[in-house]
């Protein structure tokens, strides 16, 4: 998922490009107050008028303390977002107050009640313990993610290169998202120009069960793809379990071996899982001989 | 002796005139001084520039030339044409290879008289505008590289009088765009557009801030060719003759681009061990070189040559053997000149080997693929390369044409859009690249193929690149920039931009 500030036209006519697999534009921490109204505005006609292939447009709106909030959300629903992403999401309640504002957009612009989709941000501790009532909160919600900056400084701590300090925070939304059955997107990497240390943040977010990363930059897109595509051989794995499980299950056996091994159901569902990854990440294309 | 008379009567073109010593006066005497003193009594050189202008005959309303390897950091241009004005010349008719920003004092001349016609390849700065505005009598004539080649050799442009700056010249004339004695004050690499005006002109000049010992070879320029030589302070600002190598662009959307542009050409059909490939100059296509080079590893593939304006990105394929062979006309930076210098597989060539379009052996003939960029490029695949989107006159034709036409496969990139402007639309500005031998164009939204070319769009889907239509390009830049106002032309026209032949392509009018 990709940062677009929402008072960037340069950026924004072109961020779907560089292929990440959702856009997020700003019209929180990236736009200073006096400009509010005018990123407002013209996001909203950039989603009216860019065709933005198949990335996910999401909107990261202004909380609903804010003189801002109602009046993003509206506007987003009016142009089409796809999903609205909620900042420094606490309670469930904040997720109840923007699910109540986002169905009134709806209604007013005659769209399908349920269509707009939800994500939000876990940015402090608060919403770190709430996590599963957040994640739970609203048929609506597809993801949470975690925002660090403001997570460390809610925590008097810190920034550090390996990550201790977020290590509770992300296994905790992981844990949600997964009991929630919804996916969870984890913070961005700020140091554009260290793509090593990119990949091995992204690597270990990836072990800890997160299903994407945010980025700020165009360049970091190929690196974090690179991480979350399965390998060749991964993918060949996956392909020869699931055919190993379909011939099992035509010849009516509950027992699927491969190679003299028995493979359980969740390794299955994994290859389910990688197959998946690499349909999305291109890596195999589906019209491709399996 | 009746044989000596069968033997001479088969040879009946011989003189039969017995050596008589000192008889041919044509002859030059035996001179028996040493060649130090041979060289300070016999060599070409003049004193000054006035000198070598009164002896080369030059007469009002006669063409001189003049070359573009010094770029913008040229001095030879200006120090010339301000010569020939206080000597009082007038009406003459300019045959530059190319000009640039640093060429604005031209203007006076045109103005005063002294200059009554140009013909270039390209033209930039307060001198382009000025002409765009109505400047000059007589429209500027736009020629490719090849184009020019080909009308200075049928004699369509003839040189009466060529004034070639070198970086290096020896007292009879071997002259070349760098030296190999001590560190030259400026370097520009291959005198490839000098060399046919120094073939062909009737009298040559060469000019130059460094006199080295003889010979100065391998020379870009021969002896043979030149007839006056003057030494100037110097020939120009070697800052901006030469950048250093030029950075990789980290920019996204160039590099977007640029791999883009490699997996098209991966994709065509026309990589394979042994093609040949040309690309251009600029961030984007150093970085197209840079995308390709991992493909040319990873597949082991290697090119035969690189031709065209060579960059230090080009010299490092050479360099790794991944390019067997560099055909260099121009040399863009300092790693392409010290390599042409110091690298015996790094060839010099001319713009007549380079793209005349009736050299059978023409080099760009021999491309299989050409990477080009555009200013603007239209829905019939025209491209322009020379008028803003202010309808302004600011680039050069250079070698677009020509390798478009030469090779296999031409792939013009262009971002879809720059700042508000469109660069995909219905009608470009001026034509000077016709669509039909433009095959494949790369922007940042997507990828369009030439529907004379349904086996490169079919390989390239095949490979699941995004190829869409380039009506569909079009479409997507207007929805987001709007349809741009139309242009104040006027009626007067200041520029005619020839194909290769010679043959009008598109005119080129006033902006009032």
């Amino acid at each position: 998922m990709l940062f677009v500030p929402g008072n960037n036209p340069g950026m924004m006519s072109d961020a779907h490009i560089y292929g990440s697999d959702a856009l997020m534009f700003d019209l929180e921490d990236s736009v200073t107050l006096r400009e509010k109204d005018a990123a407002r505005l013209l996001v909203y006609h950039a989603l009216r008028t860019i065709h933005y292939g198949e990335c996910e447009r999401v909107v990261r709106v202004n909380p609903l303390n804010t003189p801002y909030g109602k009046a993003d959300i509206e506007a987003m629903v009016a142009a089409g977002a796809e999903v609205i992403r909620l900042p420094k999401t606490e309670t469930a309640q904040d997720i109840f107050d923007t699910e109540a504002e986002i169905e009134r957009a709806e209604q007013k612009f005659g769209i399908p009640i349920g269509q707009t989709r939800m994500m939000a941000a876990i940015e402090g501790a608060l919403g770190v313990v709430n996590a599963y009532a957040i994640a739970t909160a609203s048929p609506r919600l597809v993801a949470i993610a975690l925002g660090a900056e403001d997570y460390c400084a809610n925590l008097k701590t810190s920034r550090s290169l390996e990550g201790s300090e977020l290590f509770f925070a992300r296994g905790a939304i992981v844990v949600a998202a997964r009991a929630a059955g919804i996916d969870c997107i984890d913070t961005v990497y700020s140091d554009v120009n260290n793509e090593e240390q990119l990949v091995k943040e992204t690597q270990a977010i990836k072990q800890l069960g997160f299903d994407g990363k945010s980025v700020i930059n165009p360049r970091q897109i190929k690196p974090v793809h690179r991480v979350f595509t399965p390998t060749h051989e991964e993918i060949g794995k996956a392909q020869r379990i699931l055919a190993a499980s379909q011939e099992a299950a035509a010849r009516g056996s509950g027992v699927v071996a491969l190679d003299g091994k028995m493979i359980d159901r969740p390794v299955v569902l994994r290859a389910q899982r990688t197959l998946e990854l690499a349909y999305a990440s291109r890596a195999v294309f589906e019209e491709e001989e399996l | 002796m009746t044989r000596d008379q069968d033997f001479y009567a088969a040879l009946t073109h011989l003189s039969k005139t017995a050596y008589v010593p000192g008889e041919n006066k044509r002859l030059y005497d035996k001179d028996i001084s040493p060649l130090k003193n041979r060289m300070a009594r016999e060599n070409k050189i003049v004193e000054s520039l006035e000198k070598a202008v009164e002896l080369s005959g030059l007469r009002n309303g006669m063409t001189i030339s003049f070359h573009h390897h010094f770029r913008d950091g040229d001095h030879i241009v200006n120090m010339v044409m301000d010569t020939l004005a206080r000597m009082g010349f007038r009406d003459l008719r300019l045959a530059p290879s190319s000009l640039s920003d640093v060429h604005a004092p031209l203007i006076q001349h045109i103005k005063n008289g002294v200059i009554s016609h140009i013909e270039t390849s390209g033209c930039r700065g307060a001198l382009a505008k000025a002409v765009s505005q109505g400047l000059m009598d007589e429209p500027m004539v736009f020629r490719s590289h090849g184009g020019r080649a080909a009308a200075i050799e049928e004699d369509e442009i003839h040189i009466d009088v060529a004034f070639l700056g070198a970086s290096s010249c020896d007292p009879f004339g071997n002259a070349n765009g760098y030296s190999r004695e001590g560190e030259e004050k400026s370097m520009c690499g291959s005198l490839g557009y000098a060399r046919v005006d120094a073939q062909y002109a009737d009298n040559v000049i060469v000019l130059t801030d460094n006199i080295v010992g003889y010979p100065n070879v391998p020379f870009g320029i021969s002896q043979r060719l030149v007839d006056y030589i003057v030494c100037v302070d110097d020939v120009g600002d070697a800052s901006k003759i030469m950048t250093g190598a030029t950075r990789f662009s980290t920019n996204p959307h160039d590099l977007m681009i640029a791999e883009t542009t490699s997996n098209v050409i991966v994709h065509s059909g026309y990589f394979y061990d042994g093609f040949s490939l040309q690309t251009g100059s600029g961030g984007a296509s150093l970085a197209v070189t840079r995308f390709l080079r991992e493909a040319m590893l990873e597949k082991n593939i290697h090119a035969s040559f690189a031709l065209g304006g060579i960059t230090g990105a080009m010299v490092k394929l050479l360099e790794e053997g991944l390019v067997r062979r560099l055909l260099d006309v121009q040399s863009f930076d300092l790693d392409a000149a010290q390599s042409l210098k110091n690298n015996r597989f790094h060839q010099q060539i001319d713009a007549n080997y380079y793209a005349n379009p009736y050299r059978r052996g023409a080099a760009v003939n021999q491309l299989d693929v050409v990477v080009l960029s555009a200013l603007e490029v239209d829905t019939s695949f025209n491209v322009n390369v020379l008028t803003g989107s202010d309808g302004v006159i600011r680039g050069a034709v250079g070698g677009h044409p020509d390798t478009a036409a030469g090779a296999a496969l031409s792939v013009v990139v262009c971002p879809l859009m720059r700042g508000r402007m469109p660069s995909v639309r219905e009608r470009v500005n001026t034509i000077v690249t016709p669509g039909d031998t433009v095959d494949v164009l790369v922007t940042d939204q997507g990828i369009a193929v030439n529907p004379k070319r349904p086996e490169v769009k079919e390989r390239l889907e095949k490979a699941h690149l995004k190829v869409t239509s380039i009506e569909e390009l079009a479409y997507r830049a207007e929805r987001i920039t709007g349809k741009p106002d139309l242009l104040p032309f006027g009626d007067k026209i200041v520029g005619v931009c020839t194909y290769r032949d010679g043959s009008v392509l598109d005119l080129i009018r006033n902006i009032t």
